[in-house]
């Protein structure tokens, strides 16, 4: 199975510039690609457009050959690099997971969550707490590409190491496709079996 | 790290900070004095008999005394007893008017933010245009209409008021719907529906209540402006805005116990119910959790 | 009275000398009482005219508070105790406002902390008169800045933009002493070199740069000395070649197991997290994750003491195994 990007192009508004242009890029599930380019080159943008957050103005985003579903549970699911704006500040931590569907305890051990962490607010937790629960939620929501935006970036090595290792294990152990968008060489070749830059991914430019 | 303004280590502050009560205490303080308040004065006007109130001319236009504390009027009636009364049906008018009102801008707000743009356009088109004119006018218009007394008093604060509540409304619908937690909901395959029950509702209840309260005051003061103006309640009722315009004609005469008493109640009932808007303002906004 | 003249170049004053800082802010704790929460601890630091010191740490672990502890810019319900010196000299809020922006600059973290009426040439020129134009276009220059870049107001910025004209807002100032709060996310590679490289000229001309930044790579290759901060304080300062060299090179086990995460070194993590203010262990703050923690780790928390050319909290440091 694919998730495929096929010549898309994508603006904010009618009078923007283009973000991304004529663009193509695909990932095979069960393989881990990443993408590197320059700040303003459309990375995060891109991340958006494959998980379906955003659509794009020409061309189209291809799973299994058909077009990601608008409604209803996305098998592409994104993890950002800011947890705290991705879980609503108002709700305890266990309401947080339970969105995504059946807790899975085991995951949750993997990832070094506490049980006591999910009785608190997200503002109790730290970062790099929050975003294990981002990735304990995209993990148990079944989904079949994970696409990671700069999600290790603000958290230290050694959280980075402990979350990177579990997500890489459950991608392998149920064939997932992965896309790692980063600045970190080091960590994209330590992840990626191949590495692009946004620049060759583009057919055209204006 | 909000602000970049500089600051000083302020000890006399921190001082005065642990000499007060915090702000949460504060609140909750206020609105047990002024929920007691409320239910004492609307008590007060079911509870007061018609004869308290009744004329009696051999007491007339008495200065306070312990009998009368705040005064006889020209007809020799009890104005404590009479402004209670007069508050009594004020409060009803004001909580009964701004509750629908409150309604009406919470309806008006978020369909203003989930619709098209169109009809966000004409909304706000709307809102500028109530804004625009003066509530008292627009209140005594509608009065008019509806033929006078508390059903045109009524429906005249409840049209004017849900102006600002409506917009406050509209742009916190906007700024959760942009919410990246928002996007990640529908990603998982949440409806619509189900993140307005669970994300957004319960984000809005705490800004409807502080609108709702903050309504409420202005509410009151209007009703009894337009009372005052004699477009609104009929002269029989013993409402604080006919309280004060009977006083008028008396004041010139040395009789200033028939207006500064009703005008105090009101005053003071308006004040408390403003500070406990704000107060409660403060503890629902989240970074308040952290003072 | 004759004033006493700062002892400018005497090599012995440090710069900034940060002794026993600590941080605490006001919280609610659900109900009505309020109670305080420790966010630094303790913290020691010594910063030298000529050298660029990197705080590395995680986000959100108080790193930025230390900076606006500095600068006199902690938030209202925060409260700071230590002290706090300049050149020798006390820094009390009078003289951190006189020096703000002329002898320290920081460079925030926050791209909010740009004005959004502003164009940013006019921005990073800041007060100065006359404007230092010619300056400022070869610095936007140098740091990959599009030729219009000035003419933009901050909304037309992207974040890496935004953060490099905050950067040369920083260098322009002609400071003493500059904090950098995590000045290169957002930025490529070559962009956050090339951001560095300036501190780097800046510090070599004598100047002290404080780098806050959780990226420890980048810390590595530009810093003089590395501050490991972990769970509001500073477990271990390392001169940066120890980083290069390995973990026998560091002295604390905290950063011994920050070596071995990196993705370049094996990527193998230690369990558990860093602990949450406020619900910080009694004795040492690593003890909880630490391999080699003893009863005593647990009951009294070690103080800062030289090591091999570093500093380090630690018990049980000690001098590198003979070979």
């Amino acid at each position: 199975m694919w998730l495929e990007a096929k010549n898309i192009s994508f603006r904010y508004g009618r009078n923007q510039p283009w973000i991304v242009r004529h663009l193509d890029f695909r990932v095979e599930q069960g393989a881990c690609v990443g993408l590197s380019a320059p700040s303003g080159t459309g990375k995060s943008t891109l991340a958006m457009l494959l998980a379906g957050y955003l659509t794009p103005e020409e061309g189209e985003i291809l799973l299994d050959k058909k077009p990601l579903p608008r409604k209803g549970f996305c098998p592409v699911q994104l993890i950002y690099q800011h947890p705290e704006q991705a879980v609503n500040p108002r709700w305890r931590m266990h309401r947080v997971l339970e969105e995504s569907g059946l807790i899975s305890e085991e995951l949750l051990a993997a990832l070094g969550i506490e049980q006591a962490w999910l009785e608190r607010f997200p503002r109790e937790l730290s970062g790099g707490e929050l975003q294990r629960f981002c990735v304990a939620r995209a993990l148990m929501s079944n989904a079949l590409f994970l696409i990671c935006d700069e999600m290790s970036t603000m958290l230290d090595v050694i959280t980075q190491a402990q979350i990177w290792n579990v997500v890489c294990g459950e991608a392998a152990k149920r064939n997932m496709g992965m896309v790692v968008i980063t600045h970190n060489h080091h960590l994209a070749n330590r992840l990626c079996s191949s590495v692009y830059d946004l620049k060759d991914c583009c057919s055209a430019r204006p | 790290m909000r602000q970049i303004k500089q600051r000083h280590w302020q000890n006399q502050r921190r001082w005065m900070r642990q000499k007060h009560l915090n702000r949460r205490t504060r609140a909750l303080v206020l609105t047990a004095v002024l929920l007691v308040l409320l239910l004492a004065v609307y008590g007060a006007g079911i509870l007061i008999p018609q004869e308290a109130v009744a004329t009696d001319f051999i007491h007339a236009r008495q200065s306070p005394s312990w009998q009368h504390p705040f005064g006889t009027d020209n007809l020799g009636r009890d104005i404590l007893m009479r402004t209670l009364k007069g508050m009594s049906v004020s409060v009803t008018v004001g909580i009964a008017a701004s509750c629908v009102s409150a309604v009406i801008g919470i309806l008006i707000g978020t369909a203003a933010a989930a619709g098209s743009r169109l009809l966000d356009g004409v909304i706000n088109w709307l809102i500028d245009l109530m804004m625009g004119i003066p509530h008292t006018v627009f209140i005594i218009l509608i009065s008019f209409a509806l033929g006078r007394g508390l059903r045109g008093l009524l429906a005249g604060i409840a049209a004017t008021h849900w102006t600002s509540l409506a917009r406050l409304i509209r742009g916190e619908v906007l700024q959760l719907r942009s919410q990246q937690y928002i996007a990640v909901s529908r990603r998982m395959g949440k409806s619509h529906t189900w993140i307005m029950v669970h994300h957004m509702l319960p984000h809005l209840a705490p800004q409807f209540v502080v609108g709702l309260i903050l309504m409420f005051p202005h509410a009151i003061l209007h009703e009894a402006s337009i009372s005052f103006l004699g477009y609104g309640l009929s002269p029989e009722q013993p409402a604080v805005g006919i309280i004060l315009a009977e006083s008028m004609t008396y004041l010139s005469s040395g009789m200033w116990w028939m207006a500064v008493f009703p005008g105090m109640a009101l005053v003071l009932t308006v004040w408390l119910i403003d500070r406990l808007g704000e107060n409660l303002r403060w503890v629902i906004d989240p970074y308040s959790a952290q003072e | 009275m004759e004033k006493k003249e700062y002892r400018r170049g005497d090599p012995n004053v440090p710069l900034l000398a940060v002794n026993g800082l600590s941080v605490s802010f006001q919280m609610y704790d659900n109900t009505f009482e309020q109670r305080a929460l420790q966010v630094i601890s303790e913290l020691h630091l010594q910063v030298h005219a000529g050298e660029i010191v990197a705080i590395a740490g995680a986000s959100g672990s108080g790193k930025s508070l230390l900076a606006a502890a500095i600068l006199g810019i902690l938030p209202d319900n925060a409260t700071a105790a230590g002290e706090l010196r300049y050149k020798g000299q006390l820094l009390v809020p009078k003289l951190q406002k006189q020096l703000s922006g002329t002898e320290i600059a920081l460079v925030p973290q926050s791209v909010d902390f740009l004005d959004p009426l502003m164009r940013a040439g006019a921005q990073a020129d800041g007060h100065r008169k006359p404007r230092p134009t010619k300056e400022r276009r070869r610095l936007f220059q140098r740091l990959d800045l599009p030729k219009d870049t000035e003419k933009c107001y901050p909304y037309q910025l992207s974040g890496g933009m935004a953060r490099r004209v905050l950067v040369s807002t920083a260098l322009l100032a002609d400071a003493q002493l500059i904090i950098a709060d995590e000045p290169t996310p957002g930025m490529s590679l070559e962009q956050a070199l090339a951001a560095l490289k300036m501190f780097r000229q800046m510090a070599d001309d004598g100047r002290a740069v404080v780098l806050i930044t959780h990226d420890i790579d980048l810390a590595v290759s530009f810093a003089d000395r590395i501050a490991v901060f972990y769970a509001g304080t500073i477990v271990e300062i390392a001169n940066a070649q120890d980083f290069g060299e390995g973990p026998d090179a560091l002295r604390h086990p905290y950063s011994k197991a920050l070596w071995r995460a990196l993705p370049q070194n094996g990527f193998e993590p230690i369990a558990g997290s860093q602990p949450y203010a406020g619900r910080l262990p009694k004795g040492c703050l690593f003890a909880p994750r630490c391999s080699r923690s003893t009863p005593q780790c647990a009951q009294k928390a070690p103080s800062m003491r030289a090591l091999r050319g570093g500093e380090v909290r630690c018990f049980y440091a000690h001098g590198r195994p003979k070979e």
